[in-house]
């Protein structure tokens, strides 16, 4: 399975990540020996094997419904970009 | 002074031989004369030396632990509250963490003095630190070698002396290899044993916070602080944690030792095989038997990695979008005209790779083909595991399979550079512990033994390092030119 410009393209989108056009047709190149690496995989027979999301096969841990954090808002915002009046800024989203 | 252990240090420190404050000016000044190796990112030296003094007032009213006034490097993945904490990326070149980590708050409560952040791979991904906006790491050992990636800042530190010891992650080598490349001490706890909480996360169902250090004493110290149960990471184990050091004098009469022939292959080095095969000649003579194993499953662990990580990373990484902190572009025109130029401008080109590699094994599509297939392949390498450890109590080979390789060398071929982490990657997959310990050299560069344990078995693990130790002096070597 080899990937085509385009797809990059496409799939750098969905990421929502600039690339540089001129890096497009490498990354093509380096996804697609990645995919013929995994190609060994289809080799292995995993029927019913159960896939595996976590080392120990443990499931998150619930707590009680209370409140433990403080509010903290000023305290993070002083890293932001842009703030106003305690809210982030970003470009105008609806005209 | 630099050439010893946490173990002597606070014996010094104890005896009034030298205070804390002069320690840290050592290293500080050491830090400052070694420069061109390009381990720190970040020194906090103002920081260091006022702790550095409290450390003093501590040891002088007797309420020190062992790690008070020790001077240690601090992976730059870990949030340090006020100080810059980078990830090796341009994306958080302006980042001041708002909180610690929970591993920098244990370290800090202990009274170790933090000399400052250690150079690294960006976001942890690579094999060399030549991924790092803040330029390649230089191995004390060879001029124009990688220390091996990604803790190398901490690796290189911890070899030259610019700190006693250092903290590193692990989620598919990154303490074993460049703890190999450099001739010192690391070990990749069990999943789960030290808390992720604050430790920037590249791929949270495989990494690991874990000691560099100069010997599996020194290890033990400093695991023992930085593990436990951690409420803030949802994923830390709730067990108690054992005293490391309690168990190195162990005698390891009866020890089984596994060693897998998968390991002992065409593609490793047949001088570092002979290193190996050495190592394993020293532990038979410490009353250790041997068997050979087969884990079949393992030569699939680099292709399933490169499916599990990567889609970990793309999903962890979509917090990067220039809103709340971090990199953000100039003169935005619209919203994802700020996502992408943001992304685009702060992630390097290791990074984008590993991005769009998740991105495409998640999409619509090819789930099932990629990231299931990689998570069934997981299972089998894991089931593997468990059954070589029911057979034997530890597996050993080897770390990497070449030594330090050339700056420059590998950078420009990923899957090269992918595959020389073959021996270290299965280990995250399956969530065990496992250590490098310094075996010898070749062509004047370290090699490191693997030693792999199982769930929870990090006090075997040191106690299998440390009676080694005490009968070879691999790990009491160092580097020349870094007097």
């Amino acid at each position: 399975m080899s990937l085509m410009a385009d797809d990059v393209k496409k799939i750098a989108y969905l990421a929502r990540l600039g690339i540089d056009e001129q890096d497009v047709g490498s990354y093509a190149q380096d996804l697609s020996n990645m995919l013929e690496l995994m190609t060994q995989m289809s080799g292995l027979n995993t029927d019913g094997v159960e896939p595996m999301a976590h080392p120990m096969d443990q499931v998150q841990r619930l707590r009680i419904d209370a409140v433990t954090e403080t509010n903290q808002r000023d305290h993070f915002q002083q890293i932001a970009p842009q703030v106003e009046a305690g809210l982030y800024l970003v470009p105008k989203v609806i005209e | 002074m630099y050439k010893k252990t946490i173990a002597d240090l606070a014996k010094g420190l104890r005896s009034g031989e030298f205070s804390s404050v002069e320690l840290t000016n050592t290293y500080l000044d050491r830090i400052k004369k070694y420069s061109a190796l390009n381990a720190y990112i970040t020194v906090t030296e103002d920081a260091a030396l006022q702790n550095a003094a409290a450390a003093d007032a501590r040891l002088a009213a007797g309420d020190a632990s062992l790690l008070t006034g020790i001077p240690i490097a601090q992976k730059d993945i870990f949030c340090t509250l006020g100080v810059k904490t980078t990830c090796g990326s341009k994306m958080l070149d302006n980042f001041i963490a708002p909180y610690n980590a929970t591993v920098v708050e244990k370290l800090n409560a202990a009274g170790a003095v933090m000399l400052g952040k250690v150079n690294m791979d960006e976001f942890a991904m690579g094999s060399s630190n030549e991924t790092s906006f803040y330029g390649a790491v230089h191995n004390p050992w060879g001029v124009n070698t990688v220390p091996g990636g990604s803790s190398g800042g901490s690796a290189a530190a911890v070899a030259a002396g610019l700190a006693v010891c250092a903290t590193g992650t692990d989620t598919g080598g990154s303490i074993r290899q460049p703890a190999a490349f450099c001739g010192i001490t690391g070990l990749k706890p069990t999943y789960g044993r030290v808390s992720r909480y604050g430790m920037i996360a590249y791929a949270s169902s495989l990494d690991q916070g874990g000691p560099m250090t100069r010997s599996a004493e020194d290890a033990a110290i400093l695991l023992q602080a930085m593990a436990g149960f951690d409420p803030k990471d949802s994923t830390s184990v709730d067990l108690p944690v054992p005293d490391y050091s309690a168990s190195l004098a162990n005698s390891l009469k009866g020890l089984k030792i596994g060693l897998p022939k998968e390991f002992f292959g065409d593609g490793l080095n047949s001088e570092i095989a002979a290193v190996i095969e050495n190592a394993v000649n020293e532990y038979k003579k410490l009353g250790a038997e041997v068997k050979e194993i087969s884990m079949p499953n393992l030569k699939l662990a680099i292709p399933a990695y490169y499916v599990i990580a990567p889609a970990e990373c793309s999903a962890n990484l979509s917090r990067f979008d220039g809103v709340r902190f971090g990199h953000r572009c100039e003169n935005p025109v619209d919203l994802n005209d700020l996502y992408i130029r943001s992304r685009g401008e702060g992630f390097g080109k290791e990074v984008k790779r590993r991005i769009l590699m998740g991105t495409y094994a998640l999409s619509a599509g090819y789930y099932d083909a990629y990231y299931i297939k990689a998570q069934k392949v997981r299972r089998l390498i894991s089931e593997d595991f468990k059954n070589a450890l029911a057979e034997v109590d530890v597996i050993m080979g080897p770390v990497a399979p070449s030594t330090a390789f050339g700056i420059g060398e590998k950078i420009g071929n990923p899957i090269e550079m992918y595959l020389s982490d073959i021996y270290t990657i299965a280990i995250n997959l399956a969530g065990v512990p496992a250590m490098s310990v310094p075996a010898g050299f070749v062509n004047g560069l370290p090699v490191g033994l693997q030693i792999i344990g199982n769930y929870f078995a990090e006090d075997r693990l040191l106690n299998i390092a440390h009676q080694y130790q005490l009968v070879t002096d691999w790990h009491q070597q160092t580097p020349k030119g870094f007097e």
